[in-house]
């Protein structure tokens, strides 16, 4: 059973439908990204998936449980967090207290939540920033402030929403890097991204969106192929770079 | 723990005031700031800390002084057991009126607790049973703790009011550093963000409104104990709800001093300026109340609190923390 299934879901916004039918699944354990053009609905799945929309139509199925229009904080605490791609910090509380406000989700007990909280700070590298003022930070830190926060809820299933963008080289690695070891300490993660080199490697399933619909669903390597992703999103010659780069898992049997 | 010693050297320095000065208009004041500081603290726990700007304060500061009155004047008793209920009752009233209020964001709710004003106000004028637009006016009883009543001097309502005072700031100090504090202020902050952490932000918000309307209703039954008397305009007035948040904005929405600071300046300027000024016609202490709060909304938005943080007089990292 996968850890997330959302099945046939609709999204529309008067007469405009920004999620089409879009079905996939994401298993336990797994690194799931999701790719589109802009505009293609991916943020949108992502509001629908987390509660912060209620979809027109479908199902959301997260750990065997059916959570279609849940209201979002009920969804948060069944294991699953999300994070903002226009990043939200809690402009006039610290860092620590942002972070601290996710980490009390599961523990009303001080010492335990400020255990967890210090914990998240240091693995999204904000120990620097601990008690600065979380509006008075750089883009790079608010985003990392994103993670670090909905990591601190001890969530099942992480929704990163472009964590990567925005963030200078180095800082993309030390990302990328943090998303691969929450993958090995046992979280499931979906991500939306548009650096291909930071989201392909390390993905084990891609879904690519355009115009709201699937067009296309599996391994990295089978997508940078696909002829209709290739025309709706990452170029002929990107492609043929991506490949020939070797950075690519091999397809799994 | 600063705070807590803080507090203390507060209490103290109250303790020794009333004895220290004989002045019964010093000690009037001096009650009026202790009164206001904690109403305007009561309100801060819902305007200040979860970011939910109300103009209806000043009716669960009626219910509360009601609560007093009716005990006193309807049943001829004592009125502690009408605070109690007043309380209680204006914690419930203001759940089951913000309930349809809190789906209202920003400044819609804002207005639609002004409206809540009027409404009662009105009720309250019309209504036999709580003593209609006449009020209820408190019979003439010995001074003594058990009646809350004093008529000689003011150093039992000196106490009553550093009590009270005390309630109510530690009750916000009790709560501002355990999760309730950090839910607040995470929905003031971004609802949105707070939600998708797992905050159910209606529960937060319904939770401070209570516990910001049991507050208020306390002081509302201080004042009718202390004004003798208790009527409609007196205690269900946009006027007065406006007193919970001037002070508060004064002093520093959302910091744990900032009402006792906002009430020390707002409270002493009022009452000399309506003893020296009255000369002058009606309504000159609003003048420069309104003067006051104007400069400071240009200036330093975040108040007092603001101000110090601005000189560094605060010592902590951040001023949000003490």
């Amino acid at each position: 059973m996968p850890l997330l299934d959302v099945n046939g879901l609709w999204m529309k916004f008067g007469s405009l439908a920004a999620n089409r039918d879009v079905s996939f699944s994401v298993e336990e354990g797994q690194i799931v990204g999701l790719i589109g053009p802009n505009g293609s609905g991916k943020t949108t799945l992502f509001n629908c998936v987390s509660g912060l929309y209620k979809p027109t139509s479908g199902r959301v199925t997260f750990a065997g449980k059916n959570i279609t229009g849940l209201p979002m904080h009920r969804i948060a605490r069944m294991g699953l967090a999300r994070t903002f791609q226009v990043v939200r910090p809690l402009n006039e509380m610290t860092v620590l207290e942002n972070v601290l406000v996710g980490a009390y989700l599961h523990s009303s007990d001080e010492r335990k939540a400020r255990e967890t909280a210090q914990a998240c700070i240091e693995l999204c590298f904000l120990e620097e920033w601990r008690n600065r003022p979380a509006g008075a930070m750089t883009i790079g830190n608010k985003k990392r402030l994103e993670v670090a926060r909905a990591l601190a809820t001890s969530p099942k299933l992480l929704l990163l929403d472009e964590a990567v963008a925005g963030l200078t080289s180095t800082e993309v690695h030390e990302m990328v890097e943090l998303i691969v070891g929450l993958k090995k300490s046992g979280k499931t993660i979906l991500m939306v991204e548009h650096i291909m080199e930071a989201i392909m490697p390390i993905s084990d399933k891609v879904v690519v969106l355009n115009g709201g619909v699937k067009i296309a669903e599996g391994p990295p390597r089978e997508i940078s192929r696909n002829t209709e992703v290739m025309t709706a999103y990452l170029g002929e010659k990107f492609s043929r770079r991506l490949a020939e780069s070797g950075v690519l898992k091999e397809d799994r049997p | 723990m600063f705070i807590w010693l803080g507090l203390l050297a507060v209490l103290a320095a109250l303790a020794v005031i009333p004895g220290a000065i004989g002045n019964r208009f010093y000690a009037h004041v001096l009650v009026l700031v202790l009164l206001y500081a904690s109403m305007a603290q009561s309100w801060n726990i819902l305007g200040g800390y979860c970011g939910q700007v109300s103009f209806g304060h000043s009716v669960f500061f009626g219910i509360g002084a009601y609560g007093a009155g009716m005990a006193m004047v309807t049943y001829r008793g004592v009125p502690w057991p009408g605070i109690i209920a007043g309380a209680l009752l204006a914690a419930a009233v203001s759940a089951l009126i913000s309930w349809p209020c809190f789906k209202l964001r920003g400044h819609y709710f804002a207005i639609a607790t002004f409206a809540i004003v009027e409404i009662f106000g009105r009720l309250f004028l019309v209504w036999d049973w709580v003593g209609g637009a006449l009020g209820l006016d408190y019979p003439i009883l010995d001074d003594s703790w058990k009646y809350f009543l004093w008529s000689s001097d003011k150093t039992g309502y000196f106490t009553g009011a550093a009590l009270l005072f005390a309630f109510v700031f530690g009750v916000v100090r009790f709560l501002e550093k355990r999760r309730f504090g950090y839910y607040a202020r995470a929905v003031r902050e971004g609802q949105e963000t707070a939600e998708s952490l797992g905050v159910d932000s209606m529960r937060v918000k319904l939770t401070a409104m209570a516990i910001s309307a049991f507050l208020a209703a306390l002081c509302g039954a201080f004042f009718a104990q202390y004004n003798y008397r208790v009527d409609p305009p007196m205690v269900l007035s946009l006027d007065m709800s406006m007193k919970f948040v001037l002070i508060t904005i004064l002093g520093g929405m959302g910091t744990f001093w900032g009402p006792l600071l906002g009430a020390a300046v707002l409270i002493p300027l009022q009452e000399y300026t309506r003893t020296y000024l009255s000369h002058f016609g009606a309504g000159v202490d609003q003048m420069i109340y309104g003067i006051l709060i104007m400069f400071m909304m240009i200036r330093q938005p975040k108040g007092i609190m603001g101000f110090l943080a601005e000189f560094g007089l605060l010592g902590g990292k951040d001023g949000g923390d003490i």
